[in-house]
């Protein structure tokens, strides 16, 4: 028995509401009916990410993609495609409506996605630098070592317009002719892998996924400005990443790839790993290079920027792992190939570590000039057991939050900042109405307090000063006047901040003051936190209607401060209680509310 | 494998291509590929890993089949993932694949040729490295 034909039916939450389980079972009605259930098999498959034409059928093999499916359609699915073998075209996703025929590549773009960093990810053994060479691989060094010279290489990434993918979008070409036409004869490449945002996955996976091509672009680099040696910055807690990495270099080394006269070009390039304790103050260039020194990682001042004066005192080009990963296809594909995806002036792709409150949370990378709701409703599958959405945030503690009525900007450098957020390395976290702005402000204060590494004063006591402030209005005892506070103090560390940690510490704060600031004001004149999460405007109580004295409630409170007879209403000693929840979550009639 | 030239690296490129694409495209061999990235392994994806090898050898298919690793496929939230890519079978990227559903994997897929419903899911994007 073998199947000719396989149907996939979306079984997504967004099809699902357009009846896509009604199609799944007329296609099996239907081909029981016409006599062909031996020879095609219907199953249901997770969301396809396009949930805009839904419902989506696809037919395997032959890859026929049909949009906007109902139920009527699935005589003619079976009848046409799997007796006589004939796609129904009609149904066939078309990128515009003008051409009669759906061809091919608009069945292959229906994805929002478009993977350039990630292009091995998924796809090959990372411990395998065959898979990697037969993908390509280490073709573009091939190009920078033989065909190109060290100008053209930068011309050529100046050209595709990549700009640096570690939050502040510098353009790569340019930091590369700066570290070239830098006087010296020692120079260093530094791979910054020192990913410390909450919630941020990006390098991490694409080094597990793909080492070699950072280590490819390392080299690239190197060719470019004149360097031989290079550092990878990694923190500690990455050991799979680590590994890996160390595993490629080891092969990288073997092949001759990496050490002296690298394919008798009589180029030598070399790299170490260099471990990271986890600051994250280390992220930023300067701080990290006095990291890899052997110093306490700090700042400093710029300019001098790296590339004239960096690791001991050096020429240094610092690229992060994302913008290292994009150079070879720059070169193997063309700066021009690369500067047709993308919006103007931000050419290429992102990734973005996609969670929070989203159904299909996942390491995406979507073209520059994606909108941030074809990121969160097509892609993410909308929000989680159908509440509201409430915010986005990127760019993790350094960005803002970003509403509703913005999601529709395509994404690029410039329009994020504009947003109050930033690109950032590219964490996503998406919130529904059960997040408390004035609480989620609170975390990512208390993460820059703790990280901030206290050489400038700025961020040393703003981000403590800020975070008391915070910390007061969620206990709800703000005033009118912190919140002029907080955006006085906000504007100062932005202003006059050593480096980007303070610079950008108030961003979460500032831009949920200006989306919500109701419920700030909430916070401070009602007492009152609506989501619930703040907890000491928190009151857990029992309704003694709902109540039927199971006692579940009683025998999960780990004070314990509840108490009642049995199949009587309980009730909760509120100056005992430490609002943990436990009975909330317990009770399986609704009697404990919490307001 | 001693330091290459650049012909030698060459050549070993169209060597490996061509092994790749035969297996995409007509080998015979059976590959079991399983997302382990941290994200996966954190899911299960070793213990996955292993309950595949487990059944592959229940079922007499360890000669046919090569069970391999990769990164992350980017659907974190169906982790762990596996893909199968066989002959006469479109390949197929399958979710939520805990050790307890790898034998029914290996036993519709491999051994009956059909599809292990609600498990499956899209690659997100087009391979740029093929088009």
């Amino acid at each position: 028995m073998a199947y000719k034909n396989f149907i996939l039916v979306c079984g997504g939450t967004g099809c699902e509401s357009s009846r896509s389980d009604e199609i799944y079972k007329n296609l099996l009605k239907e081909a029981e009916a016409l006599g062909v259930s031996r020879d095609v098999q219907v199953v249901k498959t997770g969301c396809f990410g396009f949930c805009e034409k839904g419902p989506i059928v696809k037919v395997l093999p032959s890859e026929s993609f049909y949009v906007e499916v109902k139920p009527e359609d699935a005589h003619e699915i079976i009848a046409e495609q799997v007796i006589k073998g004939r796609e129904v075209t009609r149904l066939l996703y078309r990128k515009d409506k003008k051409s009669d025929t759906a061809r091919l590549e608009d069945i292959e773009f229906y994805q929002k996605q478009f993977r350039i960093v990630l292009r091995n990810c998924g796809v090959i053994n990372p411990e395998s630098i065959d898979e990697y060479i037969a993908r390509t691989g280490y073709r573009a060094l091939e190009q920078a070592l033989f065909e190109m010279t060290p100008e053209e290489i930068i011309a050529e990434v100046k050209a595709s317009g990549l700009r640096g993918r570690g939050g502040a979008g510098f353009p790569t070409g340019m930091k590369w002719e700066a570290a070239r036409k830098s006087p010296g004869d020692v120079k260093y490449i530094v791979c910054n892998a020192d990913e410390g945002d909450p919630g941020a996955y990006m390098d991490r996976s694409t080094i597990e996924g793909d080492p070699h091509s950072i280590l490819e672009a390392m080299v690239i680099a190197g060719r470019a400005v004149g360097a031989n040696f290079g550092y990878i910055y990694i923190r500690a807690e990455y050991p799979l990443a680590i590994e890996r990495l160390k595993i490629a270099i080891q092969q990288a080394k073997d092949y001759g790839l990496l050490g002296k006269d690298i394919l008798g070009s009589g180029f030598d390039f070399d790299i170490e790993i260099r471990l990271g304790a986890g600051a994250f103050v280390c992220g930023e260039e300067t701080a990290l290079l006095q990291s890899i020194e052997g110093k306490r990682g700090m700042p400093r001042p710029k300019p001098p920027f790296p590339a004239i004066k960096g690791l001991w005192g050096k020429p240094t080009v610092i690229n992060n792992v994302e913008t290292l990963a994009n150079v070879p296809v720059v070169l193997t594909r063309g700066a021009k190939w690369f500067s047709s995806i993308g919006t103007e002036k931000s050419k290429g792709t992102k990734v973005f570590a996609l969670t929070g409150k989203i159904n299909n949370s996942g390491l995406i990378e979507v073209p520059m000039g994606t909108t941030l709701r074809e990121i969160i409703f097509d892609i993410g599958g909308g929000i989680r057991n159908g509440k509201k959405f409430k915010g986005v945030q990127t760019g993790g503690p350094s960005g803002g939050i970003i509403v509703e009525k913005d999601l529709d900007s395509p994404i690029s450098y410039e329009s994020l900042t504009a947003l109050g957020s930033m690109m950032g390395s590219g964490g996503m976290i998406v919130m529904d109405e059960d997040d408390c702005v004035v609480d989620i402000s609170k975390f990512y204060m208390a993460f820059c307090v703790d990280e901030s590494c206290g050489k400038c004063a700025p961020c040393r006591i703003g981000t403590k000063q800020m975070h008391g402030l915070l910390d007061k209005i969620s206990k709800g005892q703000g005033e009118d006047s912190d919140l002029a506070k907080l955006e006085q103090i906000g504007k100062a560390m932005t202003k006059a901040s050593l480096c980007m940690l303070g610079g950008s510490a108030a961003n979460p704060t500032l831009s949920t003051l200006r989306h919500f600031r109701d419920e700030y004001l909430e916070h401070i004149h009602d007492k009152k936190c609506r989501a619930g999460k703040c907890k000491d405007l928190v009151i857990y109580e029992i309704d003694p209607a709902k109540c039927i004295g199971c006692g579940l409630c009683a025998r999960r409170c780990p004070v314990p401060c509840i108490t009642g007879e049995k199949k009587k209403p309980h009730v909760i000693d509120g100056s005992k209680c430490i609002k943990c929840g436990e009975c909330y979550a317990a009770c399986k009639f609704g009697a404990v509310i919490k307001r | 494998m001693a330091k290459m030239t650049l012909d030698q690296l060459r050549a070993l490129r169209a060597q490996k291509q061509g092994e790749l694409e035969k297996r995409n495209v007509e080998g015979k061999d059976i590959q079991v590929i399983v997302g382990m990235g941290t994200c996966g392994i954190a899911a299960g994806a070793k213990q996955t890993f292993d309950a595949i090898v487990a059944a592959l050898e229940k079922h007499n298919m360890t000669g046919k089949v090569v069970v391999r690793q990769t990164g992350c496929m980017g659907l974190c939230y169906v982790e762990p993932t596996v893909e199968v890519v066989m002959p006469d079978m479109p390949p197929v990227i399958y979710g939520k694949m805990t050790s307890d559903v790898a034998e029914d994997l290996v036993v519709k897929h491999l051994v009956e040729h059909s599809l292990l419903d609600s498990h499956i899911f899209d690659r997100p994007a087009i391979d740029i490295v093929k088009h």
